[in-house]
């Protein structure tokens, strides 16, 4: 599989406080991969680094095989980025927004737009303004797809729309990279939106990858671990969360587990708790960061 | 034939579709000849990633039930029905069963739980 989007050591530094800090991760040709993790943990940054709006302070970023040049434009064409905040502007007609993008960009399809907007029944004489949330964020994503990127980079495209809307931001989406192979790199907080989306999920948590790995591995990897208190260690199984209450231990694993006898309970989690559980661990983390506890990353399990 | 996806059922979603068609194909919802929705269809549909459906088309491709045409989609190439005599029969003694169970005071839950039993039992039972 060919990288359309490559990281090594990416970093970016805001003032003294890092925004992203030794970000290293692929995106493959024509998959679509999810950017999962609480606010404030980078995913923005390392869009806008991806999209070549910032530069690194640190490490490089490479899009189609080519490290990106600050200075260039060469890259822009190809890529499609919507930021997070859908910036269109209110008081034009839905129309001219489209002869913008036609006028703004090399590449542009002029049947694309209309017709996607068509399909959900938005009408292109009337101001952006006077659109609800959903219909916005179905006019800039039309916006973004009409200029027929090779590679898409979507902020949290679905954030702050009701589950009907969201649904049928998807719709348009999927149905529209579908045709083309296109490979899509998007942020999101709510993780069961992504599962049946994603070919892959990255866990970006306190301004560092987490995790990045193929959606279904990721499920099929991880156990939860219900068990009394006597849980000892075991070489193997790494521990991504434990919490406690009471005499009653929830741990979540990564690992072949060794048999556990009677008085654990072994469950699949799904997505959503796997991915929970490793920003628990991040969270956890950078609690004791200055700490001395660092030897329990690798605690197993035994009753 | 109508996708949907359960977000929570922990069976991945190319999994669920090949389900869905097998069910479809065991029920003769679909039959031979029949068309399946193209990918860009099931995607618009249920807002799923377009490489899980080629999966599970694959998938039922090499399960010998479809076949792709190149250019034209996927057709149904073989049925899972079973003898379409008998269905309608035990159609009707499954749902006076099932009305017997209601009256003697089962749920749902609990019907369930007595068919698996019973197919798990006679799956046993066979040599």
């Amino acid at each position: 599989m060919t990288a359309v989007l490559e990281t090594r050591g990416l970093g970016r530094r805001y003032g003294a406080k890092w925004g992203l800090r030794d970000c290293s991760l692929t995106v493959s040709e024509g998959s679509i991969t999810g950017l999962v993790g609480p606010n404030g943990a980078g995913k923005s940054t390392l869009l806008r680094l991806a999209a070549g709006l910032s530069r690194p302070s640190e490490g490089t970023v490479s899009v189609f095989g080519q490290p990106i040049d600050p200075n260039g434009t060469e890259h822009l064409g190809r890529i499609g980025y919507l930021d997070q905040h859908r910036p269109i502007y209110g008081s034009f007609r839905v129309r001219d927004m489209l002869t913008l993008g036609r006028k703004l960009n090399t590449e542009w399809d002029d049947a694309l737009a209309p017709q996607l907007l068509a399909e959900v029944g938005i009408p292109l004489n009337v101001r952006v303004h006077t659109l609800s949330i959903g219909q916005q964020a179905q006019v800039s994503l039309a916006v973004c797809l009409a200029k027929r990127p090779d590679l898409l980079l979507l902020d949290e495209p679905a954030g702050s729309l009701d589950p009907l809307a969201r649904q049928q931001l998807f719709q348009a989406l999927l149905g529209t990279v579908a045709e083309r192979g296109t490979t899509v790199f998007l942020s999101s907080h709510i993780v069961s939106e992504l599962e049946p989306v994603c070919d892959n999920l990255i866990i970006l948590a306190a301004s560092a990858v987490r995790l990045s790995e193929s959606t279904e591995d990721i499920v099929a990897t991880h156990k939860l671990i219900i068990g009394g208190p006597g849980i000892i260690s075991t070489p193997g199984v790494e521990v991504i969360s434990t919490k406690t209450s009471g005499r009653q231990t929830h741990l979540l694993v990564r690992g072949v587990l060794p048999n556990l006898g009677p008085d654990c309970e072994v469950l699949q989690p799904d997505l959503q708790e796997v991915v929970l559980g490793y920003l628990t661990q991040a969270g956890q983390q950078s609690a004791v960061s200055d700490g001395s506890s660092t030897d329990s990353a690798q605690i197993g399990v035994l009753p | 034939m109508r996708f949907r996806l359960d977000r929570h059922s922990g069976l991945p979603a190319y999994r669920q579709l090949v389900d869905q068609v097998r069910h479809a194909l065991r029920l003769g919802v679909l039959c031979p000849g029949d068309q399946l929705p193209t990918v860009r269809e099931v995607v618009k549909q249920i807002a799923i990633n377009p490489n899980t459906v080629h999966r599970a088309y694959r998938e039922l491709e090499q399960q010998g039930l479809t076949e792709g045409r190149p250019g034209s989609g996927t057709f149904v190439k073989r049925s899972l029905s079973t003898v379409p005599e008998e269905q309608p029969m035990l159609q009707r003694r499954l749902e006076e069963w099932i009305d017997a169970a209601r009256q003697a005071g089962l749920g749902d839950e609990a019907i369930e739980a007595l068919v698996a039993e019973a197919l798990h039992t006679s799956e046993e039972e066979e040599p």
